[in-house]
């Protein structure tokens, strides 16, 4: 019995490596890739280097845009998920706390956007109406409200669970509306806060549709476009593109290492209580 | 206390702004769209009625092609990952050692852009000299060496495939939650009344999961209908339109210049999402009642 408990045991781990290695091996092939000439990169192995190439990544900062790129999507990654941040606390604080009709109706109205998929050619349209097509402005103001239904989703539920008779007691002592939401609502919001604006920097520093449409001049471009436009140029390259590949990635990593407790509890809230 | 005066709505002002005019205003806007032939060519926009919806569903066949990809597409991922992540959410809750780290590994490529995943497998699935046919050819396996992206029978699967990978993690860390909340107690006095593996699996795991299943059918639902990156980044639709879903054909309608005909063909992803989650969610809903 003891004997079959343990081959049980190993048989589970011995498989549960296998498949870590199932999403492990495809980066470890780009990461080796990465530092190989160009001949040996050509047939992709999953062998070390012959001798470790660092030049690959010095050629991908300078011909890829990498700098600028860079710049441009840490601008509309931070400040969109800054503002929604602000305006998301706002709206599910006084959402879920007014039990009116019209809260109520607010709320779903605004979650919605959920599931409704972004209508691009018409968005552009609206966009351009406002002088915001190939605007940092606009993309910023674009990504905020993207980011909208699912934060005000996650903001929601936290602050529905916050006892309602802290809200009476500050009342007593003199608080208005205002200041009730800054000395007391915000402060204890501050993990799902912190949460938002990850998973908000995330999904915009992953954003591809959005700047496909919106954005047509390199300057302007953030790290997703400027990684495929170097993979038009230099698809025959892989060493090159495997090292464009990991420097436009390590950023992401980075972030989920350090707000990895954030991400998972975002992304999880809600589901297991349903 | 008067709560209009301590939570004005209007608090919510800034959200409700840039939802409306972000979201809402092209949502209505492509809507009137579809009815116009609306295009690059005239700077007129005549309302035309429902023939874009004609051209789509009855005149040219490719667009039903698409149609039929997105959901053939939406259907296989959204069974694979809740299967797959279901799967890596017991082995990882079964007392596995560095569960934690497993998790990690496993969530990462969710983190990622589909734009760099894309281009990963784009280059592992190259039909020369990518890792997965090398590898194949050095173990001697030449035979199941494919044109992975490149051919009418494998351009799908691979796609899905790669997608699949990419997200079951997410619907892992779901499952690992899900699971992580149902009592101990009921598994003790299964054991007890000598239930096994199975037995439990089926009658105390999936009931008790219910709720987080319909969470990532919905989730992987909307996600499928949507998908536009794994496609783009992967195919760019082809061979030919093979592997085209109902977003790659709007942005190939809208790089053409054809913008009504686009604006239909979002509209119809529009009304089917609609439909398709308001049943799931009744459907499942009604199973977690019994």
């Amino acid at each position: 019995m003891r004997l079959r408990k343990r081959l049980a045991s190993i048989g589970l781990n011995a498989l549960a490596w296998l498949l870590s290695l199932v999403v492990l091996i495809p980066f470890v092939v780009i990461v080796l890739n990465s530092f190989k000439s160009d001949a040996e990169a050509k047939v992709l192995k999953l062998t070390l280097p012959e001798k470790f190439i660092f030049e690959n990544y010095k050629i991908v900062y300078e011909q890829g845009h990498l700098g600028g790129s860079f710049f441009n999507s840490l601008l509309h990654s931070g400040v969109s998920s800054l503002l929604l941040v602000f305006v998301v606390a706002f709206s599910a604080f006084t959402l879920s706390r007014n039990h009116s009709k019209l809260s109520k109706f607010l709320y779903f109205f605004l979650i919605l956007g959920i599931t409704l998929p972004l209508n691009y050619i018409p968005l552009m349209e609206v966009m351009k109406s406002m002088g915001m097509i190939n605007s940092h402005v606009g993309m910023i103001l674009l990504y905020t409200a993207m980011g909208i239904p699912i934060s005000l989703f996650i903001t929601y539920a936290f602050v529905s669970n916050i006892p309602k008779e802290l809200d009476e007691a500050a009342i007593m002592d003199g608080c208005n509306g205002v200041k009730l939401f800054l000395r007391i609502i915000v402060p204890l919001l501050t993990s799902v806060l912190v949460t938002v604006f990850v998973l908000n920097f995330l999904s915009v520093w992953n954003e591809f549709t959005a700047p496909l449409y919106m954005l047509n001049t390199v300057e302007m471009w953030p790290m997703t476009l400027a990684v495929y436009n170097f993979f038009g140029q230099f698809s025959a390259q892989w060493n090159l593109v495997s090292a464009d590949i990991v420097l436009t990635s390590l950023p992401v990593l980075i972030v989920f290492l350090i707000g990895q407790k954030y991400i998972v509890g975002g992304l999880t809230s809600g589901a297991v209580k349903g | 206390m008067n709560a209009n005066k301590i939570y004005p709505w209007y608090f919510s002002s800034g959200a409700i702004v840039l939802y409306l005019l972000f979201i809402v205003a092209p949502a209505l806007l492509g809507i009137y769209y579809s009815f116009t032939d609306w295009n690059s060519y005239s700077s007129e926009k005549n309302f035309i009625g429902l023939e874009h919806f004609r051209t789509i569903l009855a005149g040219d066949p490719t667009y039903l092609l698409f149609i039929k990809n997105t959901v053939l597409f939406t259907l296989v991922t959204s069974i694979a990952k809740t299967v797959l992540g279901l799967f890596l959410a017991l082995l990882l809750v079964s007392g596995v050692k560095a569960a934690n780290l497993h998790r990690m590994i496993i969530f990462s490529p969710q983190v990622l852009s589909f734009l760099i995943v894309g281009l990963v497998f784009k280059s592992l699935l190259d039909p020369n000299n990518g890792f997965v046919n090398v590898t194949l050819r050095s173990m001697g396996l030449d035979v199941l060496a494919q044109n992975w992206l490149g051919s009418l029978t494998w351009a799908m699967p691979s796609i899905m495939a790669v997608d699949t990978w990419k997200g079951m993690g997410y619907i892992m860390v779901l499952f690992i939650a899900g699971l992580l909340a149902i009592p101990r107690d009921y598994y003790e006095a299964a054991s007890i009344d000598g239930a096994g593996f199975g037995q439990k699996l089926f009658r105390i795991t999936i009931p008790m999961l219910m709720p987080t299943i319909t969470i990532a059918t919905v989730l992987n639902i909307t996600y499928g209908l949507r998908v536009f990156d794994a496609v783009y980044v992967l195919t760019n639709g082809g061979p030919g339109n093979a592997t085209d879903v109902i977003n790659t054909a709007v942005y190939s309608s809208f790089a053409k210049g054809y913008w009504g005909l686009g604006s239909a063909l979002s509209t119809i992803l529009f009304v089917i999402m609609a439909v398709i989650s308001f049943f799931i969610i009744r459907l499942m809903n009604r199973k977690v009642e019994y």
